[in-house]
């Protein structure tokens, strides 16, 4: 935590709510996001119990497994998210405009524009927590080598059709999420955590109703007790208030309402299997309904405080302009998505179990290229991150007291002018470090060529720095390319614009240090053995 | 529940599939044993199954056989009083190396498993080794492995996969935090004349009780104890910084309360020479314009 975020902390503490750091969204929402809200079944690592889904906050779909064990009624809760979620993604897939992507072509070995198709927008997911995009992806990994009957008659328990491809699906919007920046798959406490500095730490700002206790308390309150209440009020019955966000349930639900309920569904479904003659059927079908309805009555009341939190959060979130480089980053964002879903029509297997050497390096090597690009487009557009940077010496604002024109010593000599810059900050500089400054839209460079005299006043002296591009070609700089005296500009220390890291080779030509080659695609990818007591 | 049916069927038929995985992953070339002596280690108390597994360790390491010994009972001496452990198993080896076995319920998929559970794992096989080699110090020919086999469910089943886990570094760590601990005489000692955390008292008794004790309270404490939420109240009422992270002492120098900082921050207190000061001011000075939108330039 830096030092300006800290002390955001402290005023949050003093004045008794989140303080701001950030005064513009630094992630898209789109118009329509699809919520998802899910739960696992405790002790049973990954077994969903239910969920909450939709993209309209006052009809949301309830999901529920009343027997997290059986197998069957897994399988039918994934079936019914896959027709949750996939006619979301879908109603996305087919909307596109004409795009250009640069590749490289095969023959000639030269970068080549090719037309192509874009999506307009992609499709958004948004869950409650951290935790919740962890089961994203593990719903993923869970359903996308799934063999259903259509794939191949003689595998045992085939899954429902298109829960493969919500697999595939769910994988892809996982992976995504850990690019930095990105807006497929976010988790509505970091979104949070982005945008405010509540009065507590990192670690219980995890909890989503205390989190939007701090940020938004109920008049009167104030964000600690609120989130007090948040964290540990229990009605009448013994049960929290503000139940988890999830996946994971509160042991006390989990022992007094749900065990007891489950079992009352077990009873009911065994004595209906008992059955002697429809007319006692018929009866145990009721009371086995009831049971199901009692359980699905429970679920929802623990998911829903979390549900409309989340919309919650979202309407907070949504008060905040967005960011202008935000729509750079959500162009990435429609990329990844058209690619996936072009992978996806073109009948390409499902993503791999584990990446290979080339794969792994390329997703790397891009992330990092996200975070740098990420911390980059967040300062330039909120002077509150700009002035994190500029505590930190990697940025600074100065106005300019001077121009002198200059020349390069080429045969064509360029315009290189010489400008002076007051400003009380002290950035990290050093002779020759390259400085950047937006010049609409675009990065202008600028070297530092050293200190001018200091002012009258004894302070800090002035910087003298040497613009070096952007200025046009002709030998007199174009207009408005050059600061002028009295111009306030910000300079940062760190580039705009990441460029992509070195070439690797092609998967077929890795190096025996990476394992060589992948060998063997089409067998590796075999579905998980199936056993009786599967988890997921 | 479904760890224990998990370890139940890791151990089944004296333990030949986890002697297997044992085997595929710390053994040397050839088959996985086949004679493998499962000592009995009932006794009665803590100290008799302590002494019990001591001699069974042994003996099986004289044997120069495999044995495996499911659910030993080993002592260690915390903070100056023994504490008694149980690891899942413990696995003798032909050539005298004893290896720690832990069985977990969280999966482990595609090879990998959640780290932070890992993690944990890791450091309570370190303690199980700490306490062996107090025994194995006193075994001829016997030496405790710093390599601990972690068993987990594979992916989405009930079949375990078992992988390697080195503890030395988790080892180092525990051995020093353990030479560290003040004694709990000492801790007793502290205390004021009467004072007792008997939880049959009345709750003003022990709260009066639990006042008079000294603490450090840190947010990683809620995940781990009971009484973190007082500590917490109290921390914040005493406005501790800490109480937001530990990571926020490290950046403020001297200042130790939310008052002190943000005081020293406005410039009402503090020496402007002191570079937590001094940094805190820009800080304020730098946040303070860009909120009110006076950063504005090109």
């Amino acid at each position: 935590m830096s030092l300006i975020n800290t002390l955001a902390r402290l005023e949050a503490v003093e004045s008794g709510r989140a303080r701001p750091t950030a005064t513009v969204r630094h992630r898209r929402l789109t118009g329509r996001p699809l919520v998802l809200v899910p739960l696992t079944t405790a002790g049973e690592a990954g077994a969903p119990l239910g969920a909450l889904v939709g993209t309209d906050r006052d009809a949301p779909r309830l999901l529920a497994v009343a027997q997290p064990r059986d197998r069957d009624l897994r399988f039918a809760f994934l079936a019914e998210l896959a027709e949750a979620v996939l006619p979301h993604i879908e109603s996305y897939a087919d909307v596109v405009e004409p795009a250009e992507r640069g590749e490289t072509d095969p023959a000639t070995g030269k970068r080549v524009k090719v037309e192509t198709e874009l999506c307009v927008d992609a499709a958004q997911i948004v869950v409650p927590s951290r935790a919740g995009i962890e089961f994203v992806r593990l719903l993923g990994r869970s359903m996308r080598f799934r063999r259903t009957a259509d794939d191949d008659p003689d595998t045992p328990y085939p899954a429902p059709a298109r829960v493969p491809l919500l697999g595939r699906w769910l994988t892809h919007y996982g992976e995504r999420a850990r690019v930095p920046g990105s807006s497929l798959l976010l988790a509505c406490t970091d979104l949070l955590n982005r945008h405010w500095a509540t009065g507590q730490s990192n670690l219980e700002d995890q909890h989503l109703g205390a989190l939007l206790a701090w940020i938004d308390p109920p008049a009167g309150e104030s964000g600690a007790e609120a989130a007090l209440r948040a964290e540990l009020a229990r009605d009448a019955a013994g049960q929290l208030l503000c139940p988890p966000a999830g996946p994971a349930t509160d042991p006390d639900f989990d022992n007094r309402l749900l065990a007891p309920a489950i079992e009352k569904y077990d009873r009911a479904r065994a004595s209906l299997a008992a059955a002697e003659d429809g007319l006692a059927a018929d009866a145990r079908l009721a009371e086995l309904s009831g049971a199901e309805r009692e359980i699905r009555a429970l679920l929802a009341g623990v998911l829903r405080p979390t549900w409309d939190a989340v919309w919650r959060g979202l309407d907070l979130l949504r008060e905040l302009p967005e960011g202008a480089r935000t729509e750079d980053r959500w162009t990435r964002d429609r990329w990844s998505f058209t690619a996936h879903r072009d992978r996806v029509r073109s009948g390409e297997p499902p993503q791999p179990r584990r990446d290979d050497a080339v794969t792994a390096a390329r997703k790397l090597a891009a992330r990092e290229t996200a975070q740098a690009q990420l911390e980059a487009q967040e300062a330039l557009d909120d002077p509150l991150v700009l002035a994190g940077r500029r505590l930190a010496g990697e940025a600074f604002i100065g106005e300019v007291s001077a121009v002198e024109m200059a020349y390069s010593e080429s045969k064509r000599p360029s315009p290189r002018p010489l400008v002076t810059v007051r400003t009380d900050e002290r950035p990290q500089l050093g002779e020759g470090v390259k400085i950047y400054r937006s010049l609409d839209g675009k990065p202008q460079t600028a070297q530092f060529a050293g200190y001018g005299p200091a002012d009258e006043e004894g302070g800090a002296p002035s910087l003298v720095l040497r613009i070096t591009d952007r200025m046009g070609r002709g030998k007199e700089p174009a207009p408005g390319s050059v600061p002028e005296p009295g111009d306030r500009i910000a300079w940062t220390l760190f580039e705009h614009d990441q460029r992509g890291g070195p070439q690797l080779p092609d998967a077929e030509e890795t190096p025996w240090t990476h394992g060589g080659p992948p060998g063997g695609v089409e067998a590796a990818e075999l579905p998980d053995p199936m056993t009786p007591e599967d988890l997921l | 529940m479904r760890g224990n049916a998990f370890e139940a069927r890791v151990k089944a038929d004296g333990g030949t599939e986890l002697m297997r995985l044992l085997h595929e992953r710390l053994g040397g070339p050839g088959e996985p044993p086949r004679e493998v002596a499962v000592p009995d280690l009932t006794a009665a108390g803590p100290e008799g199954r302590a002494a019990r597994t001591a001699l069974a360790l042994r003996e099986a390491t004289e044997a120069g056989g495999w044995a495996l010994l499911d659910h030993p009972m080993l002592a260690l001496e915390v903070a100056g009083s023994p504490a008694y452990l149980e690891p899942d198993a413990v696995v003798v080896h032909p050539d005298g190396t004893w290896t720690v076995v832990e069985i977990k319920s969280f999966p482990m998929i595609d090879g990998s498993a959640d780290a932070a559970k890992v993690g944990a794992a890791a450091r309570q096989s370190a303690v199980y080794v700490l306490a062996l080699e107090r025994v194995a110090e006193v075994t001829d020919g016997a030496r405790v492995g710093h390599r601990v086999l972690l068993v987990c469910p594979k992916d989405f089943s009930n079949l375990p996969a078992a992988s390697v886990v080195d503890v030395r570094k988790q080892r180092a760590v525990t051995r020093r935090q353990l030479t560290r601990l003040t004694r709990v005489e000492e801790i007793a000692a502290a205390l004021p004349e009467g004072a007792s955390f008997d939880p049959e008292r009345s709750p003003e008794d022990l709260e009066t009780a639990v006042e008079s004790v000294a603490a450090a309270y840190a947010p990683e404490c809620l995940s781990a104890c009971e009484l973190a939420f007082h500590c917490r109240s109290r921390a914040r009422a005493e406005g501790a910084v800490e109480a937001l992270g530990r990571g926020v002492r490290g950046e403020l120098g001297g200042l130790t309360t939310v008052a002190g900082v943000l005081a020293a921050a406005a410039g009402k207190e503090g020496d402007p020479a002191d570079p937590a000061v001094a940094a805190l001011r820009r800080a304020a000075a730098l946040r303070a314009e860009a909120l009110e939108g006076r950063a504005g330039c090109r």
